[in-house]
């Protein structure tokens, strides 16, 4: 913990008040402790249980890579994208495309996420030139561009899709075993990713981006090189993901991997849980688990209640459940602000030269 | 050769788009909202019109001066209810309030009309048609809606430019904050700017459930074509709208004639080349371009 002393002057004479500058805390540390058991304990279930526990935890783990990338883009860089089922398709697509060259289908992924981000580049370009509402309605149709697109190529099985090659050789246990781990990895690298992303000048950066370009612009912060880099590892991201849900179902088809209802769930965890938080989309992603295990026999049911809790959540509770707990109770189990602090007694002021105050 | 007639049928077709598309342009260029439900409520018009037609067993026209105000009303209280409070909640609310709206609006349709596709029923209108020289038939059902998009257009155009309702939206468009200090009620200027879209996207809808068919699903489907006819012909600009609608529909009548599986297609990618070379549209004025971008390009 560091102590700095910060010169106040907004009076007639400046006073000294000294104030903590801290980022980490005990809490911080114990919650990461529970995060690595957790991992670990999830990378040993293919030993332990096995198949029962992997067939959910492999759709809890996707919808946290989803919602942890996505909250990259709409909650720390205001890039509300609806059309990263584009890159989800695209990474599924490339997944075939080099599984059917003879490389090994989990090394595959990630040549899937560097294809996404590759395709994203010159999106970026068209993309990025507008914001808010009509960058989200220009992702829509780059995302359907891309649907017909692969509906209009045979190479890759037109309409009717084609089935994964090269899984052939694995058991059905070890494959499930195999898709269970990647996914653990995609999700892991995910939340690890973006959390230490923001934790560096990035995520600074992003946050004044989102919040007003034009002063973000004049304090020197390179807005187009922010929004370029959010925008790209989010693809990236999402053909990573694509390229797992592929492996999932073992068959890629232009509709259902150009779904829309992929940006309806990122919306929906990420709103839920908090944008702009490492922890809300966690709990965004657990909550959608919850509410898919239970509600999704009701059918369009199940996607009105997703729908009309966004519009709650937006409106009522627009810092989401950790937005609000972290208010309510300051909690903050990974931080990426740092907290300021003026300690209780007076008489602990201390003398060290002063420095301004990093957040 | 048939290109004369697709392209005579391409504008008619055009004049389809410019009319949902101009509530979706009057919508942004007054309140700042691309609203994302737009579509779907253009489709929840055709339903209501279904319902409305088929209950008093008459042409779908008929039932249009009670449908027309309905809509008018359910676009105030969209405005007063959700989207009023989604925009003081920041520039990003509205966009993720009216995605949640769409989501809500296309999943309880299936649950009340299920997915099954549904068309109108036009009466006459819907079949007649006339000669226009050789090989060029005109359906009279195109041609009024293409008429019917004119006329809404020029509307909202004598509206604005004439009227102490349109002086009040366009100082409020020009600056909210300054529309306030000279006394201009806000609230409803925008519930009936909100309402006018609605009531349009409403009757939008009657016309693409007449000459096509519909599911629930369909909406956003039309939010991207209407969308696409805003950017093209540029933002804030009523006639641009048309010509944006019209540029849409040529090229998706004209590549159909060729492939009929690459027309919507080269609509994106006509679209996607309008945004590169020239990202405001084809007419516009610079504010438009400067709020579309927001002041990202700033960096």
């Amino acid at each position: 913990m560091k102590r700095d002393t910060a010169v106040g002057s907004r009076g007639t004479e400046p006073s000294v008040i000294a104030v903590a500058v801290s980022r980490w805390s005990a809490a911080a540390s114990a919650f990461t402790g529970v995060c690595v058991l957790a991992v670990a304990v999830m990378a040993v279930i293919p030993f332990v249980i096995g198949g029962p526990a992997e067939q959910p935890l492999i759709t809890l783990l996707t919808f946290v890579a989803m919602a942890s990338l996505w909250n990259l883009l709409a909650g720390f860089s205001g890039l509300t994208s609806f059309g990263q089922q584009a890159y989800i398709g695209v990474g599924a697509y490339a997944l075939y495309l080099v599984a059917e060259h003879g490389i090994n289908p989990f090394g595959g992924i990630a040549a899937a996420a560097v294809i996404a981000a590759a395709v994203a580049l010159p999106v970026s370009a068209l993309v990025l030139r507008l914001s808010g509402g009509y960058f989200a309605v220009a992702t829509l149709v780059v995302a359907a561009t891309f649907q017909i697109v692969a509906t209009l190529s045979p190479s890759v099985g037109g309409t009717t899709g084609v089935s994964v090659p090269g899984l052939a050789g694995y058991g059905d246990v070890l494959r499930e075993a195999l898709i269970y781990w990647a996914t653990l990895i995609v999700a892991v690298a995910s939340v690890a990713g973006v959390y230490l992303l923001v934790r560096r000048t990035f995520g600074l950066d992003a946050r004044a981006v989102s919040s007003d370009p034009v002063a973000a612009a004049s304090s020197g912060v390179r807005v187009g090189r922010i929004r370029l880099l959010a925008y790209l590892a989010a693809a990236g991201g999402a053909g990573a993901v694509g390229a797992l849900i592929a492996l999932q179902t073992l068959y890629v088809e232009p509709t259902s991997i150009f779904s829309i209802q992929y940006s309806v769930y990122m919306l929906f965890m990420v709103l839920i849980g908090g944008m702009g938080t490492i922890e809300g989309p966690i709990l965004g992603a657990l909550v959608l688990f919850a509410l898919q295990e239970t509600l999704s026999a009701y059918g369009a049911w199940y996607l009105v209640i997703v729908g009309g809790l966004a519009v709650a959540a937006t409106l009522a509770a627009s810092r989401g459940i950790w937005g609000f707990a972290s208010e309510r109770f300051g909690w903050s189990l990974l931080p990426v602000g740092y907290r300021l602090r003026v300690p209780p007694p007076p008489d602990q002021v201390s003398d060290r030269p002063a420095r301004a105050p990093t957040a | 050769m048939n290109w004369v007639n697709a392209v005579i049928q391409g504008m008619l077709l055009g004049g389809q788009y410019a009319l949902i598309a101009c509530g979706l342009s009057l919508t942004f260029g007054v309140m700042r909202i691309v609203n994302l439900a737009h579509g779907d409520l253009a489709v929840c018009g055709a339903y209501l019109g279904l319902v409305l037609s088929s209950a008093l067993g008459v042409p779908v026209w008929v039932t249009l001066p009670l449908l027309l105000p309905a809509a008018f009303g359910a676009g105030m209280a969209l405005q007063l209810l959700l989207l009023r409070r989604a925009l003081r909640h920041g520039v990003l609310a509205p966009v993720l309030v009216t995605f949640g709206l769409s989501i809500m609006i296309e999943n309880l349709l299936q649950v009340a009309a299920t997915a099954d596709p549904r068309g109108l029923n036009g009466g006459a209108l819907a079949l007649a048609s006339f000669h226009l020289g050789s090989g060029i038939t005109v359906s009279w059902l195109f041609l009024t809606a293409f008429l019917t998009a004119c006329a809404v257009l020029s509307g909202l155009q004598l509206l604005l430019s004439r009227t102490s309702w349109g002086r009040k939206v366009r100082a409020t468009a020009d600056d909210l904050d300054t529309a306030r200090l000279v006394g201009i009620r806000v609230r409803p200027v925008f519930a009936t700017v909100a309402g006018i879209a609605v009531a349009t996207a409403a009757l939008a809808g009657i016309f693409i459930g007449t000459i096509g068919t519909f599911d629930p699903l369909t909406g956003t489907d039309v939010l991207i074509f209407a969308f696409e006819a805003v950017v093209i012909g540029g933002i804030g600009s009523l006639w641009g709208t048309l010509a944006g609608g019209v540029a849409l529909g040529v090229t998706q009548v004209v590549v159909g004639e060729v492939n009929q599986a690459y027309a919507v297609l080269a609509v994106n990618l006509l679209f996607l080349a309008v945004l590169t070379v020239r990202p405001g549209g084809l007419f516009t004025s610079r504010q438009a371009v400067r709020e579309i971008q927001g002041q990202g390009a700033a960096g």
